[in-house]
C-alpha cells in the first residue's frame, strides 16, 4: 500500500471512535444490549460541542523559516504585516513573547490556536540568559492556569498553558550548538520541546541522516528531554507500529517550510522553484513535513495537551506549593490556607522545640525524684 | 641628488619618439620571468560559523582536498588556525596559506569575537613591520603572512545580515580587503537571493562598512569588474563530491529534486568568484594590502610610538633625528626618576627617623611615671610595716605584763586550791579544758597532777 494512504487511513481511525470488544468471554454473560459501547460517541460529540484549544510556541534564530513553516502547516497566512528588524537594531536585541490568535474550522470541529512567536532569539550579539523572557513567560501562564484553578468560581477557565515548543535547529553547523543546548535545557522540564531541523533543503539525504544522529546523539549526550510520542498498545496494528516506530527514527525532523505554490508533476503544490529542480513540501522523499503535520495535528495534539497538564504542569503546581509551605513554615504568623495538606518537608525548628521540652521535663522529673527521696529519707531518721 | 631636484626633473621631461627598435619593451617580461621564479604567496582568511562551508569552498576553489576536519562548537572562545600549501599550476608556483576561524559565532557573548581575529591580522603586519625596521633584513626572502582577502561568510537566511557580522565587518574593513559571500546559497531560491543581496549591501552602506571593490581603473578588465561589483555579495556553493552528468563528473551536490552544479553560473555565483578572486584580481588584492592596509597600520604604530614626518615647525624630520631626540628624552626621564626616587628615599628615612624618636620619647616618660607610682607604693608599704611592727611590739610587751601577773596569781591560787579542791576539781577541770593559753595551760595541767 502507498505510504500516504495507509498513514490517512490509520490516522481516520485515530480520530473515529473504537470500540473494543470485551477480551474475557464471561460465563452466563447475558446477551441483551446494554448500551455503553455508544460512550465513545457521546465523547465525540461533546467534545466538537466544546471545541478544542492549542497553543504552539515557535522559537529559534530568525531566518530559520518559522513563520513560513507555521504558515504552511495551517494553510493560512498569520503573518500578514511583519516588521523585520536591520542587523544594526539586532545588536543589542531582547527577545519578545508575540501572541497570535486565530480561530479555524474543519468539518465541524472548532480549533483556537494560538501561536506564540519568539522574535529576537539568538539575535543579538551577546545572548546570555536570552531564553528568561520566554520561561518567564511559561511561567506566568502557569501560575495563571493555577491560580484559576484554585479560585472559587470554575466555570470559564481559560488555558492559556504553552502546550508545544517547536524548537529550529539550524542546518547550517555539525549539530547542536550551545545556544540550542542552552534553551533546550532551560524548557524541557516546563513544555514540550519538539527540535526541528530547519530549511532542510540545504543538506543531501545524506548529511541529513548524518546531522540527524549527531542531534540525536548530542541530545542524550547532553540529558535533554525532548518530547518523547508515546508507546503504541500491543493490540494496535503492525502497521501503525511500523510506522510510530519510523516516526521515532526520524527525530529530529528536517523540516521545510514554503508559502509560494508551484507546478510540479502537473499538480499545483506548495514548494520552492529552484534553477535545478522543484522542492515539494509535502513531498515525503523530500523532507518531513508531512509526518510533522500528522503528529503535530492529526494524531497527537491531544497527547502533547495531555502531557503538558499531567507533567509540566503539575510539576510547576507541586513546586509552587512546596515553596510556598516552606516559607509559612517559617513566618509563623500565617497559618497555612491550605490546613489539609500534610507537610511533607521535616520541619527543623519545632523537632528542636520538642526535644528540648523533653529534656526539660526529664530533669525536673529527675529533681523531683529526689525532693521525694529526701523527704522519705528524712522522715526515718 | 634630493627629492625635490628629481621631481623639478620630471616636469622637465619631454616625450621623444623613437627612430628604431630599442627593446625595453621586454622589461615586463623580465619582471614576470623574475617573480615566477620567485614563486607568488597569497593569503586568505576565510571567517564564518562553524559549519557554513569554509573548508568545502577552499577545496572547491583550488580544486583540492586541503584535508580539514570538523571543528566542534564548543569552543570557548574563537582560535584562527592557519595551513600553508605549496601549488603549482604550469610553470607558477604559489605558496598558499589558508586561515580558518575555528568557534566563530558558537559563543553564547560574542562580543569578544571579533578581536581575535583583528588580533591576528595585527599580528602578521607586526612582523612584517618589524622585519621592515630591523638593520639587516631581507625582505625579497620573508615569507609574506599578511592576509590579502578576507571571505565573509554570511548564513543565507534570507532576510539581512546578523548583528554580528556587521559588527565585525566594521572592524575588520579597514585592515583587509573584505569579499563577502553567502555561504551555502542552495537554500535560497533566485527571487530571494535578488532580495537578500540588495539587503545586505544597503546594511552595509548604511552602516559605513568598506568591502573590496574590484579595480575599474585598468581598461582591459574594468568592464568585467564592474560588472562583478554589482554582483557582489557571491552567492557560492562549494561540493567536494562528483556527480556524473551527461558523460562528465562535474563537482555537484544530489538532492532528491535534482542536482545543484557547482560550476554552472545559473545556479551559483562560484565561477564568478573564482575568476574574480585567482584569475583577475589576485595581484591587486596583494597590491591593496601592501599600500593601503599595511601602510595605514604602520603610520598608526609610528605615530603611537611618536614618530612624526614633520615636527612642530612644518619641517621634515627625518628618522634618526627623531631617534636622538627620543633617545635623549628617555635618558634625561631616566636621570629625573632617579633623582626623584633618591629624594624620596631621604625623606621617607627622615620620617622614620623622627618616628622613632617620638616613640622614645613617649616610652622614657612611660618609665618615668612607673618609677614614681613604684617608690610611692614603696613608702606607703614601708609605713604599713613600721606601724605593724610598733603594734607587734605592743602586743608582746602587753604579753609579757600579762604572763607575768598570771605567774604572780597562780601562786596565790595554789594555796587557795588545798582548801577547796574536792568542790573545785571537777570546775578546775572543765576550766582547764577551756583555756587556751598555751602555758598557763600547761602549768594548770601541772597543778591538776599535783593535786590528783
Amino acid at each position: 500500500m502507498d505510504a500516504i494512504m495507509l498513514q490517512e487511513k490509520l490516522v481516520e481511525r485515530l480520530l473515529c471512535p473504537r470500540v473494543r470488544t470485551a477480551r474475557r468471554k464471561v460465563k452466563n454473560w447475558n446477551k441483551q444490549y446494554v448500551g455503553f459501547a455508544t460512550l465513545p460517541n457521546q465523547v465525540h460529540r461533546k467534545s466538537v460541542k466544546k471545541g478544542f484549544d492549542f497553543t504552539l510556541m515557535v522559537a529559534g534564530e530568525s531566518g530559520m523559516g518559522k513563520s513560513t513553516l507555521v504558515n504552511s502547516l495551517f494553510l493560512t497566512d498569520l503573518y500578514k504585516d511583519r516588521k523585520l528588524l536591520n542587523a544594526e537594531e539586532r545588536i543589542n536585541q531582547t527577545v519578545e513573547i508575540i501572541k497570535h490568535t486565530v480561530d479555524i474550522e474543519e468539518k465541524g470541529v472548532k480549533l483556537k490556536l494560538t501561536i506564540v512567536d519568539t522574535p529576537g532569539f539568538g539575535d543579538a550579539v551577546n545572548n546570555n540568559e536570552c531564553w528568561k523572557p520566554i520561561t518567564d513567560y511559561i511561567d506566568q501562564q502557569f501560575e495563571q492556569y493555577f491560580r484559576d484553578e484554585s479560585g472559587l468560581n470554575r466555570k470559564n477557565i481559560q488555558d492559556n498553558r504553552v502546550h508545544c515548543c517547536l524548537y529550529f535547529i539550524p542546518p547550517f553547523g555539525h549539530g547542536l550548538r550551545p545556544v540550542d543546548v542552552e534553551f533546550m535545557k532551560a524548557l524541557h522540564e516546563k513544555v514540550n520541546v519538539v527540535p526541528l531541523i530547519a530549511k532542510a533543503d540545504c543538506l543531501t539525504p545524506n548529511e541529513i541522516k548524518k546531522l540527524k544522529d549527531r542531534v540525536r546523539e548530542e541530545i542524550e549526550r547532553f540529558g535533554i528531554k525532548v518530547y518523547q510520542f508515546p508507546e503504541c498498545d500491543s493490540d494496535e496494528d503492525e502497521e501503525f507500529k511500523q510506522l510510530d516506530k519510523e516516526l521515532k527514527e526520524c527525530c529530529p525532523l528536517a523540516v521545510i517550510g514554503s508559502n509560494t505554490v508551484v507546478e510540479a508533476r502537473g499538480q499545483r503544490v506548495r514548494g520552492r522553484l529552484y534553477p535545478w529542480g522543484i522542492v515539494e513540501v509535502e513531498n515525503q522523499s523530500h523532507c518531513d513535513f508531512v509526518k510533522l503535520r500528522n503528529m503535530l495535528i492529526r494524531s497527537h495534539m491531544h497527547d502533547l495537551k495531555d502531557v503538558t497538564c499531567d507533567v509540566h504542569y503539575e510539576n510547576y503546581r507541586a513546586q509552587c506549593i512546596q515553596d510556598m509551605t516552606s516559607k509559612l513554615t517559617q513566618d509563623n504568623r500565617m497559618e497555612s490556607p491550605i490546613p489539609i495538606l500534610s507537610l511533607s518537608t521535616p520541619d527543623v525548628e519545632t523537632d528542636r522545640l520538642i526535644k528540648m521540652k523533653d529534656e526539660e521535663l526529664a530533669r525536673m522529673q529527675e529533681m523531683l525524684n529526689k525532693m521525694q527521696q529526701q523527704i522519705h529519707d528524712g522522715k526515718d531518721q | 641628488m634630493t627629492t625635490s631636484d628629481i621631481a623639478q626633473g620630471d616636469k622637465n621631461a619631454r616625450p621623444l619618439s623613437l627612430s628604431g627598435h630599442v627593446g625595453f619593451d621586454s622589461l615586463p617580461h623580465q619582471l614576470v620571468n623574475k617573480s615566477t621564479c620567485q614563486g607568488f604567496c597569497f593569503n586568505i582568511l576565510c571567517i564564518g560559523e562553524t559549519g557554513i562551508g569554509k573548508s568545502t569552498l577552499m577545496d572547491t576553489l583550488f580544486n583540492t582536498n586541503f584535508e580539514n576536519f570538523e571543528s566542534s562548537h564548543f569552543e570557548p572562545k574563537v582560535k584562527l588556525r592557519a595551513q600553508t600549501y605549496d601549488l603549482q599550476e604550469s610553470n607558477v608556483r604559489l605558496k598558499l596559506t589558508i586561515v580558518n576561524t575555528v568557534g566563530f559565532g558558537d559563543q553564547m557573548n560574542k562580543q569578544e569575537s571579533y578581536q581575535h581575529v583583528v588580533d591576528y591580522i595585527d599580528t602578521q603586519f607586526e612582523s612584517y613591520l618589524q622585519e621592515e625596521l630591523k638593520i639587516k633584513r631581507s625582505l625579497h626572502n620573508y615569507h609574506d603572512s599578511r592576509i590579502h582577502a578576507c571571505l565573509y561568510f554570511i548564513a543565507p537566511s534570507g532576510h539581512s545580515l546578523k548583528s554580528l557580522d556587521l559588527v565585525t565587518m566594521k572592524k575588520l574593513d579597514s585592515k583587509v580587503n573584505i569579499i563577502p559571500v553567502i555561504a551555502k546559497a542552495d537554500t535560497i531560491s533566485k527571487s530571494e537571493l535578488h532580495k537578500f543581496k540588495i539587503k545586505i549591501m544597503s546594511e552595509l552602506v548604511s552602516n559605513g562598512v568598506q568591502i573590496y571593490q574590484f579595480p575599474t581603473d585598468d581598461e582591459t578588465v574594468s568592464k568585467i569588474n564592474t560588472a562583478m561589483n554589482g554582483i557582489l555579495p557571491f552567492a557560492v556553493v562549494g561540493s567536494s563530491e562528483e556527480v556524473k552528468i551527461g558523460n562528465k563528473m562535474v563537482k555537484a551536490r544530489q538532492y532528491p529534486w535534482g542536482v545543484v552544479q557547482v560550476e554552472n553560473e545559473n545556479h551559483c555565483d562560484f565561477v564568478k568568484l573564482r575568476e574574480m578572486l585567482i584569475c583577475v584580481n589576485m595581484e591587486d588584492l596583494r597590491e591593496q594590502t601592501h599600500t593601503r592596509h599595511y601602510e595605514l597600520y604602520r603610520r598608526c604604530k609610528l605615530e603611537e610610538m611618536g614618530f612624526t614626518d614633520t615636527n612642530p615647525e612644518s619641517k621634515p624630520v627625518s628618522l634618526q633625528e627623531t631617534y636622538e631626540a627620543k633617545r635623549h628624552e628617555f635618558l634625561g626621564d631616566l636621570q629625573r626618576r632617579e633623582e626623584e626616587m633618591r629624594q624620596m628615599f631621604v625623606q621617607r628615612v627622615k620620617e622614620k627617623e623622627t618616628e622613632l624618636k617620638e616613640a622614645e620619647r613617649e616610652l622614657q616618660g612611660k618609665f618615668e611615671q612607673l618609677k614614681r607610682l613604684h617608690s610611692e607604693e614603696k613608702s606607703k608599704l614601708d609605713e604599713k610595716r613600721r606601724s605593724l611592727e610598733d603594734e607587734i611590739n605592743t602586743f608582746s610587751k602587753k604579753k609579757a605584763a600579762a604572763e607575768l601577773l598570771q605567774g604572780q596569781s597562780f601562786n596565790t591560787n595554789a594555796n587557795l586550791k588545798k582548801d577547796k579542791d574536792r568542790k573545785k576539781s571537777p570546775e578546775m577541770e572543765a576550766k582547764d579544758v577551756n583555756l587556751t593559753c598555751d602555758e598557763a595551760t600547761n602549768q594548770n595541767h601541772n597543778c591538776c597532777f599535783r593535786n590528783l
